[in-house]
């Protein structure tokens, strides 16, 4: 099958931003990973206009959806590139590709997540004292433990922006499963950044559902840190 | 300020490590460590903790792996990985890993290779919850400016000056910048998954430049013709999928269909461990018996007959994944699978407390050859790179010296960085993949190597990694005896004569294969436990 990708590229952060057509053959399971791994390892590779054009720098590792490292908005939609199947991202055979917008560029495809891990500092996510999961809090800790980072949630939030002061659910994600670890005298401090970096600042707005590439259940998470870390209670009286 | 060059769990371990003691040490990743291999490792981590009334012990682990190994890793490391391994299931645990656990502790499950039920896990995701406990308790120490990370920086090259490795060239991948990082270095690169691009179940980050650098830059190589081929992977865009170890751990039987109804040729060739036999053990049998006349089709792996129970509290990750990867529910039917290319048991050469040939230098992880020997062991994989992590810091932290400030200045590179080029490593991956593929022959081999030495004509800025290739087909030549997961048709038979490890050093550019003996075990009272 014959795909039309409209790739948004810049060559640097100073630069701006122009388009990539360029066109792809190939089965219609591909992912558009392997479709810009592909492109990219054609040393004859030509433009729709049929100009050679430069590799299109993106970031990639585990290519199973493991590792959220090739985030990017696909047809208008914050995804993984190694999850996004030709077939199903293309409308009418074309489909955009475009680096995330809340994170700086760097380069083509590639945008600076640093300012949610910068977060995650801020909100001290770590656990002072020794910790352990008791088995009850397994389930959800384990559910916390998921979160890949890649930033999808954080671009489709409407409260969130890099800088500010409500981090989003990836902060929340990891701070779920530190709330289910940390002994008593710890839970204070963590629930008071809970309070601070998540719950002050979420609008309920709920876009960051069904959007986890990980399908990390974000409803599920909140409902028991809300319960643990703002009215005190277990986990699991959050319980979905 | 000690360089640890990745970031994964050897990474990571080796920085908390030297943080709890105190010593200031760079991260250095070309991504972070959420996108490192690590996160991919599934089935779970051993040590004998004996909590499912087996009377497991660590001497027993200690067993299993050398046999595992066929007795080519150094006792004595084995042992420090086997006693050490129940402490590090309890430091996990007091990070909030949230195991599995039963009355007596943490839940253990069955691993290839190992009678006694010795894997602790988390579902099918154990790579990854360790990863990010670890992870959190890195953060820690970067607020207190112990650790430092240097999150889009890639090696260059190695820093030798006098006989010594002081410091590393990195480049930031981002700007093309580049600096001098001073201080020792500890490697904790991952594996050589980069010479077979796309045939392996890695990420695409392991790209073996680094250590096709450190090669030609005379650190010392062993035992690169041990490479492990999993036996459960399938075929996805650009990759291998693994179905993990823990699907037959949990009850999952492999089968072919011969005369028309399926024949469980592990069960049947192999009573006492079955589907659960060392990896290069299932991998040759599954290549060997769908070369059978009498077979037809693929080896299927098959959990259709697993309990509910199961699927529910240690598999359920599995199965999503699976049936999102390649569209197949696996409680309702089997999934074709083949062997792929999963692990290096080979690597960097280093001594028991993970010295290179380098002084100052150190490895641990996947890079570095220690404790799996000529075939790892499910489950020990993560152990030994944390264990292997924490104890290359220790070793570090030994000779440390505090330097004064270091001023850190980015500039263009100080001469042209040669770049990978697709084509030249899908060339080189076929040929090597012609010659160490699960069965091995002298005449496979020395037509692969005759045609590494062609490609090399043509592509001399490739040098390097060539030259590791090469490498790797001369040292599985060498080995004129079949052991592991090194097997050579014209050779079936081990030779108690090469129970030795291979060195690789490389001599103006060319590779030299010799063997070394595999040290003597020392007396139990010098066991660290």
């Amino acid at each position: 099958m014959q795909f039309i990708l409209e790739i948004e590229r810049r060559r640097s952060a100073a630069d701006k931003p122009y388009t990539l057509t360029a066109v792809y053959e190939g089965d219609g399971s591909a992912t558009v990973a392997l479709a810009l791994t592909e492109l990219n390892a054609d040393s004859s590779r030509r433009d729709i206009n049929g100009a050679p054009f430069e590799p299109i720098r993106w970031e990639c590792s585990c290519l199973q959806k493991k590792c959220g490292a090739c985030a990017m908005v696909i047809s208008g939609r914050p995804m993984l590139a190694c999850d996004a199947k030709l077939e199903a991202v293309a409308k009418r055979g074309k489909i955009t590709v475009a680096p995330l917008k809340k994170f700086p560029p760097v380069a083509d495809l590639i945008v600076d997540r640093e300012p949610v891990f910068k977060a995650l500092a801020e909100a001290r996510l770590w656990l002072e004292n020794s910790g352990s999961v008791p088995a009850e809090n397994t389930d959800i800790a384990f559910e916390a433990s998921r979160c890949l980072q890649c930033g999808c949630c954080l671009e489709v939030c409407p409260n969130f922006w890099a800088g500010g002061d409500f981090f989003g659910m990836s902060a929340a994600v990891p701070m779920t499963r530190l709330l289910a670890a940390a002994d008593s005298a710890e839970r204070g401090e963590l629930s008071a950044q809970y309070r601070k970096h998540v719950y002050n600042g979420c609008g309920k707005s709920l876009a960051c559902r069904n959007i986890c590439p990980a399908g990390i259940d974000a409803d599920r998470l909140l409902a028991n840190s809300n319960a643990a870390a703002l009215w005190k209670r277990r986990f699991g009286s959050g319980k979905k | 300020m000690i360089n640890i060059i990745g970031a994964g769990l050897a990474g990571l371990s080796a920085a908390l490590e030297l943080a709890e003691r105190g010593i200031p040490c760079r991260l250095v990743s070309v991504q972070r460590s959420e996108r490192a291999q690590s996160v991919l490792a599934e089935g779970g981590i051993n040590a004998a903790l004996d909590t499912m009334n087996e009377h497991d012990s660590p001497e027993e682990h200690f067993a299993d792996t050398m046999r595992g190994g066929c007795f080519l890793a150094d006792p004595n490391a084995v042992a420090g990985l086997t006693y050490g391994a129940p402490g590090v299931l309890r430091r996990l645990q007091a990070l909030g890993v949230p195991f599995g656990l039963n009355e007596k502790g943490i839940l253990l499950r069955n691993f290839g290779g190992q009678k006694k039920k010795r894997t602790a896990y988390a579902k099918s995701s154990t790579g990854k919850i360790l990863m990010s406990a670890l992870i959190d308790e890195v953060r820690k120490y970067e607020s207190r400016g112990l650790v430092n990370r240097a999150p889009h920086h890639e090696l260059i090259r190695l820093i030798i000056r006098e006989g010594r490795c002081q410091g590393a060239y990195v480049r930031d991948c981002y700007t093309g910048l580049c600096a001098e990082f001073p201080g020792e270095v500890i490697l904790a690169c991952g594996g050589l998954n980069g010479l077979f691009p796309s045939r392996t179940t890695g990420t695409t980050q392991n790209t073996a430049d680094a250590a096709a650098e450190l090669f030609s830059r005379g650190v010392h190589f062993g035992n690169l013709e041990m490479i492990q081929y999993h036996p459960t992977t399938v075929g996805i865009p650009g990759k291998r999928l693994l179905i993990t170890e823990a699907a037959r751990g949990e009850g999952g039987r492999l089968w072919i269909k011969r005369k028309g109804s399926p024949w469980y040729f592990m069960e049947e060739k192999y009573p006492e461990l079955g589907n659960l036999m060392p990896r290069d053990v299932v991998a040759r049998e599954m290549f060997f018996v769908r070369r059978r006349e009498d077979t037809e089709g693929e080896v299927m792996l098959d959990m259709t007959a697993l309990p509910d129970e199961v699927w529910k509290t240690r598999l359920s990750d599995l199965r999503e994944n699976i049936a999102s990867q390649l569209g197949i529910d696996l409680r309702r039917e089997p999934a074709a699978v083949r062997e792929g290319i999963h692990y290096f048991m080979g690597g960097i050469d280093t001594d028991e407390k993970h010295r290179t040939n380098i002084p100052g230098l150190f490895a641990a992880g996947e890079c570095c050859c220690l404790y799996h020997g000529a075939n790892r062991l499910g489950g020990n994989s993560m152990l030994g790179a944390i264990y292997g992590g924490h104890t290359a810091a220790v070793t570090a932290a030994e000779s440390y010296v505090p330097a004064g400030s270091e001023e850190i200045r980015f500039s263009p590179p100080d001469e042209e960085i040669i770049e990978a080029r697709p084509e030249f490593n899908e060339a080189l991956a076929e040929i090597l993949s012609e010659g160490l593929g699960i069965v091995r022959s002298e005449k496979e081999l020395d037509g692969a190597i005759r045609k590494a030495r062609a490609l090399e004509a043509k592509c001399p800025r490739e040098k390097n990694r060539l030259a590791l290739g090469l490498a790797m087909l001369m040292s599985a030549k060498e080995r004129r005896e079949s052991r592991g997961a090194h097997y050579r048709e014209d050779f079936p038979d081990t030779d108690e004569s090469l129970r030795r490890q291979t060195v690789t050093v490389s001599e103006n550019g060319e590779p030299k294969i010799g063997f070394r003996p595999i040290p003597e075990r020392r007396g139990q009272d010098a066991v660290h436990s």
